[in-house]
């Protein structure tokens, strides 16, 4: 059954202060969920003052800030820094985003910091992404002809082809929208999600694909893809502007279109 | 130890192939009620105001007595899909969730079965 209590080991506990040096002026309070696996003890929310005078402008850069002048047993996940990789997805403030495109002076008061929702902990702000990649292999993310690739060019696309794929390749698979999906925290073991249903149109959608009717037969599922019951959180979410909601509802069309089209 | 690959758990048993109908069949009831329940009220209103003598008159008229089982039927259907709905959502046990579904189907199939016998016996067609 769903669970609505945390575990016991689960349980948030008071963590350490980090004061801001004293000759600060513009102090801003960080609150990040820390949990190291080989403690033994339950996560806690440590608290790290930081003199902005001295700081990047993003949530990111402060996050940098602690991990190399402050506390350097804090651990996450970043890389471009500039919202293209989707590593250092996180929830900031309640909402799932990416902590390089955000800057810290658009959150008032305190900012909390916690990992992507319901999924398991690797430790303090990395989660397990194993089975969202996994989904998103098995959904074939290539392209699927039978026509053997012109020896001499490429495949060819009219422009407004082309435009189909907008709003959905631009997708970088941070996972914001699938770990705030309330469907996807109950079942994720068999529904796709948001972001990979997303990756699945974006495919379906192009005019170069040859096989469509599989990639139908194969997300056509209670649970694979009609647990999405349009919550759309996912949309609301997502850091690069984008709409899942909508190419989900693409792929029912689709779906529905075969059967009575 | 847990030695199977996230591949092999995110294919799990492939796709049911079965979904649609289900999807589209709540939709398209849902449309229906629409009309029909505001049909209904009315008619329920003006029932509860009136004799026994002038309910059967008035669901022995052709257009409500249809209407009425129409708005049974498209009810009992949505409220049965809505609810197997709810209980793959949240049960996790697989006997239970199977047992559940089957309960409600059940229970909606003769409840609906139940409220048209009953327009039928009242218009004296049973």
């Amino acid at each position: 059954m769903v669970e609505f209590a945390l575990p016991k080991n689960s349980v948030l506990k008071k963590g350490n202060f980090f004061s801001a040096p004293e000759h600060a002026r513009h102090i801003k309070q960080f609150q990040v969920y820390r949990w190291d696996p080989e403690s033994g003890e339950n996560p806690r929310i440590d608290t790290y003052e930081i003199d902005l005078d001295d700081c990047g402008p993003m949530v990111l850069d402060a996050i940098i800030k602690i991990k190399n002048d402050i506390d350097s047993t804090l651990t996450f996940r970043r890389s471009c820094r500039e919202g293209i990789c989707g590593s250092c997805a996180m929830n900031i403030n309640g909402k799932n985003t990416l902590a390089c495109i955000n800057a810290i002076e658009d959150y008032p008061g305190t900012i909390k910091i916690f990992p992507l929702p319901h999924l398991e902990v690797i430790k303090d702000l990395v989660g397990d992404m194993s089975h969202f990649f996994a989904q998103y292999a098995s959904i074939k993310p290539w392209i699927e002809t039978q026509t053997p690739a012109p020896a001499d060019m490429e495949r060819l696309q009219s422009k407004e082809d082309r435009q189909k794929l907008d709003g959905y390749y631009e997708c970088i698979l941070c996972a914001c929208c699938s770990t705030s999906c309330p469907s996807y925290w109950w079942n994720s073991d068999r529904f796709l999600g948001p972001a990979v249903l997303l990756q699945a149109y974006r495919w379906l959608a192009d005019s170069r694909d040859e096989n469509a009717g599989e990639r139908l037969d194969d997300l056509e599922d209670p649970f694979k893809l009609y647990r999405c019951h349009t919550i759309m959180n996912c949309t609301d979410t997502c850091p690069k502007n984008l709409n899942p909601a909508k190419a989900i509802a693409e792929i029912k069309k689709m779906l529905l279109i075969r059967q009575q089209g | 130890m847990e030695y199977r690959t996230p591949i092999a758990k995110a294919r799990g048993l492939g796709s049911a192939k079965t979904g649609t109908v289900h999807w589209w069949m709540q939709r398209v009831t849902a449309v229906a009620l629409i009309p029909l329940s505001l049909w209904w009220l009315a008619f329920i209103g003006q029932l509860l105001r009136s004799p026994h003598a002038q309910t059967v008159e008035w669901l022995s008229e052709p257009l409500n007595g249809v209407l009425m089982v129409a708005w049974i039927i498209a009810v009992f259907y949505h409220a049965g899909l809505g609810l197997q709905v709810v209980i793959e959502d949240y049960v996790h046990t697989e006997w239970l969730k199977i047992v559940s579904v089957w309960v409600v189907k059940l229970a909606f199939f003769l409840l609906a079965l139940a409220a048209v016998l009953a327009i039928l016996a009242i218009r004296g067609m049973v």
